[in-house]
């Protein structure tokens, strides 16, 4: 007993080690430099809550933990609701569900500095095809719209001769091949002089302080394959006989997947939650590259790029430290105030 | 009955696929557009409308891209650039799988005071921000002189981490303990069990924290930002951000060619290991 306690400790001495060097330490030091006056060319000097006082002053703070807050209001429902959906449409026994998983999947797995770089390209006020797309959208919609009703119709017909494989193959090659073309030799001339009619907002997205947050989290919302395929390994392990009980009560699709999908998945939501809160708080690197200096006019302008900037740039590290542990502190409320939210609405099976 | 309920299953089916398809599209046009961008000649880059088949591929993009020459920039090393990754991504991704496979072992497998305690503790530490230990680790690296080298970058993969060694410990406590009482009967020592028995059984999970780790060492951003200091001793990331904010807005094409590059590898590795992959991070998610 006692030699497997002393291997024991060897074997997780790294970790030891690791966690004294690489989170006790400084965990520790940065809460006292948060009391310091600190650059680290100099020794610190104690000055006590002066950076508190600073920082409750500080205009720029308070804009970047606004501009956080927008963000991940707008991004964190957003991107929850996308991925559960895209999970549910999934988890209907379709055929070629793997297929559409990696499809929906690919995307977040593009490294964060090519994505923000894609993304310059995608939103680009002059050439975006965003923009095109969202200006042609309506006229296409309606130009597709008899289409996509012949598809419907046709596949409901064809869907007799239970061959769904084969017509969705069809159906798949006629809209890509529409969209191709579509794309490949731009909007006919009757499109244009209609598209005068019906408009969509084509903003600058990149420059205009009312669409810079949305894009990001337009942006974000690319990335929804992550927790979508966590949403699906946990519908996955709901019970068939649930579903067959609420079937037989007369339960039809929406009753079920309230009832009975939700619930049983909710834990599943309240992690993805809690993780995406922690997530947004730290967003960096892609507005840091999208956006130089949080333009424009400082509208994304984050909670960690002020606190790099101010460790970094400014080389206020003092100041940084305490940026970063009232960070930390809004991070422990909210991972309470969810566990506690959790107790009433969560489900957790046999519980 | 059902016969008809079976039927209208089938049309409901039709409408999911149709609705998927749609969905399929939106979620691919980006990369789409992304590769056929980086295809394209400048002046088409500019076309309105947009084309998404380019008139000529141009394949020299990539090779401009990697070898930019005619610009007061000069040369940009992505070739540097993609050795100095992989050469972090292996100092790091070995540092993670043997160090967090060991602590692992210690929580999973051996008894010893204290070990739930800090166990608990050590999955309690998951929800400190990197931002809040930023500055101290910085004033360490910097003590050591170890700022502007990939030390600070792969040096701390070799110490274990909370969410591998948790995810690593749930692993290994799956496996039959008759197995190690076995050869600890036939005289085996802890570390021949560790050796011989428990790591050629996970090999499954050790294999999805290198590939996550692999993901994270080849799209880490701030790390880099924060060590590297010689344009030489750039990765990737930071290489294409340095590259964007020196040509951004002009040079669309091989901007996207350059991203191309940098994603190209994950898409790849993602193709050949899609089973460990997804598989990882459903366990990862659902568990936590």
């Amino acid at each position: 007993m006692k030699r497997e306690a002393r291997t024991a400790y060897l074997f997780a001495s790294p970790w030891f080690v690791g966690f004294a060097l690489f989170l006790a330490y400084p965990l520790g030091a940065s809460l006292y430099y948060s009391f310091c006056d600190y650059s680290v060319l100099r020794p610190p000097v104690w000055i006590g809550f002066l950076n508190f006082r600073n920082l409750a002053g500080d205009e720029v703070f308070w804009t970047s933990l606004r501009n956080t807050a927008v963000y991940a209001a707008m991004a964190i429902p957003l991107g929850m609701l996308t991925a559960l959906s895209l999970a549910l449409l999934l988890n209907t026994r379709v055929r070629g569900m793997t297929v559409y998983r990696t499809i929906f999947f690919l995307p977040s797995l593009v490294p964060t500095i090519p994505l923000a770089v894609l993304w310059l390209w995608v939103f680009n006020g002059e050439h975006g095809i965003l923009n095109f797309a969202l200006e042609y959208a309506p006229a296409a919609l309606i130009l597709a719209l008899p289409t996509l009703v012949g598809v419907v119709v046709a596949g409901t017909l064809l869907s007799r001769g239970r061959t769904v494989a084969g017509n969705v193959a069809v159906a798949a090659a006629v809209v890509i091949a529409a969209a191709s073309a579509w794309l490949a030799f731009g909007p006919p001339d009757w499109m244009q002089r209609l598209h005068g009619v019906i408009r969509l907002p084509t903003p600058n997205w990149l420059s205009d302080t009312a669409w810079s947050k949305p894009a990001l989290a337009l942006m974000a919302l690319w990335g929804a394959g992550n927790a979508m395929v966590i949403y699906l390994a946990g519908l996955q392990d709901v019970p068939t006989e649930m579903y067959e009980a609420a079937e037989l009560d007369g339960a039809g699709w929406w009753a079920r997947t309230r009832n009975v999908t939700v619930p049983f998945v909710s834990p599943v939501i309240l992690f993805n939650g809690i993780m995406s809160i922690i997530g947004a708080l730290q967003v960096f690197a892609e507005p840091y590259v999208m956006f130089p200096g949080g333009s424009p006019a400082r509208s994304t302008y984050f909670y960690t790029m002020y606190l790099f900037d101010n460790a970094f740039i400014y080389h206020k590290m003092g100041y940084a430290c305490a940026m970063g542990w009232i960070m930390f502190l809004i991070i422990l409320c909210l991972t309470m105030l969810a566990l506690r939210l959790s107790e009433r609405h969560v489900h957790y099976q046999g519980g | 009955m059902a016969d008809s309920s079976e039927h209208r299953r089938q049309q409901r089916q039709w409408l999911v696929h149709l609705t998927l398809v749609v969905l399929s599209g939106v979620f691919l046009f980006p990369l789409l557009w992304l590769v056929s961008t980086a295809l394209k000649p400048i002046e088409e880059t500019m076309r309105q409308p947009p084309t998404l088949i380019p008139s000529h591929i141009q394949w020299h993009n990539f090779r401009d891209a990697f070898v930019y020459g005619a610009d007061k920039v000069g040369y940009i090393p992505f070739l540097i650039y993609g050795r100095n990754t992989l050469l972090l991504s292996v100092l790091s991704v070995s540092g993670v799988v043997v160090s967090n496979s060991i602590v692992a072992y210690a929580f999973a497998r051996l008894r010893w005071p204290g070990r739930d305690l800090i166990f608990a503790l050590t999955l309690a530490t998951m929800m400190v921000p990197f931002p809040v230990l930023m500055v101290p680790i910085y004033g360490f690296w910097r003590a050591l002189g170890w700022i502007g080298t990939f030390k600070p970058l792969w040096v701390p993969a070799w110490f274990g981490g909370a969410f591998n060694i948790f995810l690593l410990r749930q692993f290994f406590r799956t496996i039959p303990r008759e197995l190690s009482e076995a050869a600890r009967i036939d005289g085996c020592s802890e570390w021949g069990i560790f050796r011989e028995i428990v790591l050629p059984l996970a090999k499954p999970a050790l294999a999805v924290v290198a590939l996550f780790h692999f993901m994270y060492t080849w799209k880490d951003f701030l790390g880099p930002l924060i060590y590297l200091m010689d344009q030489r001793t750039f990765t990737l990331s930071l290489g294409l951000q340095f590259y964007q904010s020196q040509h951004g807005g002009t040079q669309w094409h091989l901007l996207m060619a350059a991203s191309a590059i940098v994603v190209a590898p994950v898409i790849v590795l993602f193709f050949f290991t899609q089973k460990q992959f997804i598989q990882g991070i459903a366990v990862t998610g659902i568990k936590g």
